[in-house]
């Protein structure tokens, strides 16, 4: 009896102080390369979502969940993580569909790009923060990289076991959880650097995309079909990396081919009202606040008369999850003016 | 698959738990199973080395056997009608046909290790000596991997047949049993060579489960794995950095170089050599130990009797003494001291078979001159240091140094930095460059490196020094220990609590100082390659 306390007494302190060493040395994503905290936020959200964007940091900087809500009363949520790969958004939407099942789905195109796994950080950016599930099993192999091994992810401990020599304060306080981040997957920069001297894109040798790209967006098509959601594909305002008229002409192809709307908002400047001295904090490769929420009014309108999606702020406990969400936008907005030194310009500027 | 990659505990795991499940007299069938699986991952089509070897070694001592019995029965039936004479003459007939077989096995094996081994150093010779002649004309080099292990199975493999030439050991005549002892897995990276007397009998029989032997191997596995990935694979970065600019890392860092390279191959080869016991041990298999602590040696052959154990009993056993009394060397000693006088007669079989050995030890070790010049290199510290004993003599009988503590310390002091000197040639590209590089020592005056902050800037940060420092102390604490017995003897002597916290603290430094996964260059046993 004592050897058979003793074998569970020893197993025990085993495995607790191996778990608690596994949460102390993961990184926390909080204060910085906060990206990595993104996708793991979706879980604890209600998921009752009318649109999902599934896609790169094209999407988690571009599109703001809570001017949809606010001004067309859509629910949505983004999925998007840093270069985040198609396969990557394929198993992120595989998963997704096992919480709820939206009526739109948003994918950014430019990750179409990539035909082979490309850097474990931004792989363990979007990966980690899965839960397990058959999605997250394909998603991982489909992703790794040569010098990756599948059992790092099971026990990321034996990926993080370095960190003990940089550890912090943040890594303590946030073992066991972490403050959200982001505004329904929405990665919120108020600040402005201007977009100058954009460079044009180098010339490629091939210009077609991949076979795997074309394989995943082609799954990812049926899938939507299969659920009876409405694909929608996307190319973000973003003006680097350059996007280039051959990819365009793909893009165009396959969604006139497949019956997909395709909503390119680099050719809708004019429309958004996007300026890129005012509305990118980091000379146009992303857009800040003021851009974000142009670009989603344009997008909600899309979404209003294209997808048919009605308007549910009437919907009380909707109405009450928004209000708290946009107290906290607006707090966030305000904090980060207050940083810049700049007072927050103010609604419908 | 390597010790050091994921799926190798996985792969033991699974090996333990069916090893202990299955009857017993099907283990040794086990073993086998997983050696050839284990060769096999590491290179599918390796198999038919290994397989030509077992299968030539294993024919040819079955038929030196055979002729063996038959002289036997011969000399038996005909014990009356054959004179003293005729019977000698019918030995030698023998033992003619014996030896004939030996040598075209041992010919066949050591032709397949030179070909896979050095066809290329050799055809770079050819080319360095068609370009001194003026030739424009080079030869391709042969795009031939070399199997894992193939020197050490081929050593080990080849001293059976001596063995059975010998008639040391009876021929093996279950061809599978002799695939195990060829191919044993654990030992096929790098060793141990194992005589087949010594580990044939706890390889082919039956072991039940025993607790403690089985925690004393899992023990001494985490060992290994401590020297491995915490100490030689964090340094490994600062030695590459050092010996890959020879350049930039000149004078006083080739110092540094010499130093780190003497601990990374001490962790590497003995971590190594602990995961191949303590697997052993753990099966119940008994292998030999190849280290004795060489860095507390006192003297050049002092280390060599403690480093690589069975590496050098194998050179001597089967190289110095064959070469040492055979015909022709006891003709040219007996001639030397008719000619030269006995004091110097008497030294020349000893020096020429030397010198085959450390000719042969260096060959072994790589094919490059690095290695030959290498191995000559300890041939010629051997032999000074032997011309020189009396000079030692005349010099203890003046001081009376030896036995002090100080004097320990210096000899051993002393045998490490003259070994760690001849390493360097296992360091750089080529013979020249290491002269020159060693010539720097001398002729550069940068030692403020060595306390100016220079050291952190070679790849090892603050953090990996510390690691280092505290895995040399762990090293040096575990030897000094060691030295009044075995130390997990008296561990397990030690209460639950203490057992447990220093075993869990040492899987610990592993898990977390360990030098392994993304962010550090998992490199292979420096001993592979062998």
């Amino acid at each position: 009896m004592n050897r058979i306390w003793k074998f569970i007494g020893t197993g025990v302190i085993v495995l607790a102080s191996l778990y608690l060493l596994q949460r102390l040395l993961a990184p926390k994503y909080v204060s910085d390369v906060v990206e990595g905290a993104l996708i793991a936020e979706y879980y604890g959200e209600e998921k009752d979502h009318d649109v999902i964007f599934i896609g790169d940091c094209e999407v988690y900087e571009n599109f703001s969940p809570v001017v949809l809500w606010q001004d067309f009363g859509i629910n949505s949520y983004i999925r998007g993580s840093a270069q985040q790969l198609i396969w990557q958004s394929y198993y992120l939407l595989e998963d997704t569909l096992r919480y709820e099942k939206p009526r739109v789905v948003i994918f950014n195109v430019l990750a179409m790009q990539y035909d082979e796994p490309q850097r474990e950080a931004y792989n363990r950016m979007t990966l980690e923060g899965m839960r397990w599930s058959r999605s997250k099993v394909d998603a991982i192999r489909a992703s790794m990289t040569r010098e990756e091994h599948f059992l790092d992810y099971v026990f990321p401990l034996l990926r993080y076991h370095a960190r003990w020599s940089e550890l912090g304060a943040e890594d303590v306080r946030y073992m066991f959880d972490t403050p959200r981040v982001s505004h329904n997957g929405y990665y919120m920069r108020v600040d402005v650097k201007p977009a100058e001297n954009v460079p044009e894109g180098r010339i490629l040798a091939d210009y077609r995309f991949g076979d795997n790209a074309w394989t995943y967006l082609d799954k990812m098509t049926a899938l939507c079909r299969e659920n009876d959601i409405r694909l929608i594909l996307v190319k973000a305002p973003s003006l680097y990396p350059y996007w280039y008229d051959q990819w365009e002409e793909q893009m165009e192809g396959y969604a006139a081919e497949n019956g997909l709307l395709y909503i390119n908002f680099l050719e809708l400047v004019e429309e958004t009202g996007l300026d890129f001295a005012t509305d990118t904090y980091d000379g146009g490769l992303h857009l800040n606040l003021s851009g974000a929420e142009k670009i989603s009014r344009y997008l909600g309108e899309a979404l209003r008369q294209e997808a048919g999606l009605a308007d549910r702020r009437g919907e009380a406990h909707l109405s009450q999850v928004w209000k708290d969400k946009t107290e906290a936008y607006e707090r966030e907005r305000e904090r980060q003016y207050e940083e810049l030194h700049s007072p927050a310009p103010s609604r419908g500027d | 698959m390597l010790f050091t990659s994921y799926a190798f505990p996985g792969f033991m795991a699974v090996l333990f738990l069916l090893y202990y499940l299955i009857p017993g007299r099907f283990q040794w069938k086990l073993l086998l199973a997983a050696s050839y699986l284990f060769y096999f991952m590491a290179g599918p089509s390796w198999l038919l080395y290994i397989l030509t070897t077992t299968a030539t070694v294993y024919l040819a001592a079955l038929r030196m056997e055979k002729m063996g019995l038959q002289q036997k029965s011969y000399l038996k039936a005909h014990r009356e009608q054959l004179s003293k004479e005729e019977k000698k003459a019918y030995k030698d007939r023998v033992k003619a046909g014996q030896w004939r077989w030996l040598l075209a096995c041992l010919l066949l094996n050591l032709g397949i290790l030179a070909v896979v081994k050095y066809s290329n150093f050799a055809i770079s010779n050819v080319n360095g000596l068609l370009r001194a002649a003026g030739s424009h004309r080079q030869l391709g080099f042969w795009d031939i991997a070399l199997p894992m292990g193939i020197s050490f199975y081929t050593f080990q493999a080849l001293g059976y047949l001596i063995d059975v030439y010998r008639g040391t050991v009876a021929a093996e005549h279950n061809p599978f049993k002799l695939a195990l002892f060829v191919s044993f897995f654990p030992q096929l990276i790098q060793g141990p060579i194992s005589r087949f007397g010594d580990l044939a009998r706890s390889l082919y029989e039956e072991h039940a489960f025993e607790a403690r032997r089985f925690c004393f191997g899992l023990e001494r596995i985490l060992w290994g794995y401590f020297k491995k990935l915490v100490i030689a694979d964090r340094i490994l970065t600062g030695v590459n950095t050092i010996i890959r600019d020879p350049g930039t890392y000149r004078g006083a860092w080739v110092f540094v170089g010499m130093m780190f390279y003497a601990l990374e191959l001490y962790a590497d080869f003995t971590g190594g050599i602990d995961i191949t016991i303590g697997i052993a041990q753990a099966l119940g298999i008994g292998v030999k130990e190849n280290f004795n602590r060489p860095y507390f040696s006192k003297s050049v052959k002092e280390y060599w009797r403690r480093w690589h154990i069975t590496m050098g009993t194998w050179f001597t056993d089967y190289i110095f003494y064959p070469i040492s009394v055979c015909k022709p060397m006891l003709r040219l000693s007996r001639s030397a001291r008719a000619r030269l006088g006995e004091n110097i007669g008497k030294r020349v079989p000893i020096y020429l078979s030397s010198f085959a050995v450390w000719l042969a030890t260096g060959i072994w070790h790589g094919a490059s001159w690095n290695f030959v010049v290498w191995g000559l290199g300890n041939w010629v510290v051997l032999m000074i240091s032997q011309e020189l004993e009396p000079l030692y003599a005349r010099f203890h009988s003046r001081f009376d140094v030896q036995g002090t503590g100080g004097f320990r310390l210096f000899q051993v002091l002393r045998t490490i930095l003259v070994m760690s000197c001849l390493r360097t040639f296992d360091c750089y590209r080529d013979v020249p460059l290491t002269f020159r590089m060693f010539g720097t020592l001398f002729t550069e005056h940068n030692w403020q490196i060595l306390w100016d902050g220079s050291l952190l800037g070679i790849g090892l940060g603050g953090v990996d020094y510390g690691v280092l420092l505290a895995g040399l102390a762990a090293l040096v604490a575990v030897s000094l220990l060691q030295r009044g017995g075995s130390v997990r003897e008296r561990i397990a002597a030690k209460p639950y609590p203490v057992r447990f916290l220093l075993w869990y603290g040492l899987f610990l430094a592993v898990l977390l100082a360990g030098a392994y996964g993304i962010g550090y260059d998992a490199s292979q046993f420096i001993y592979n390659q062998f």
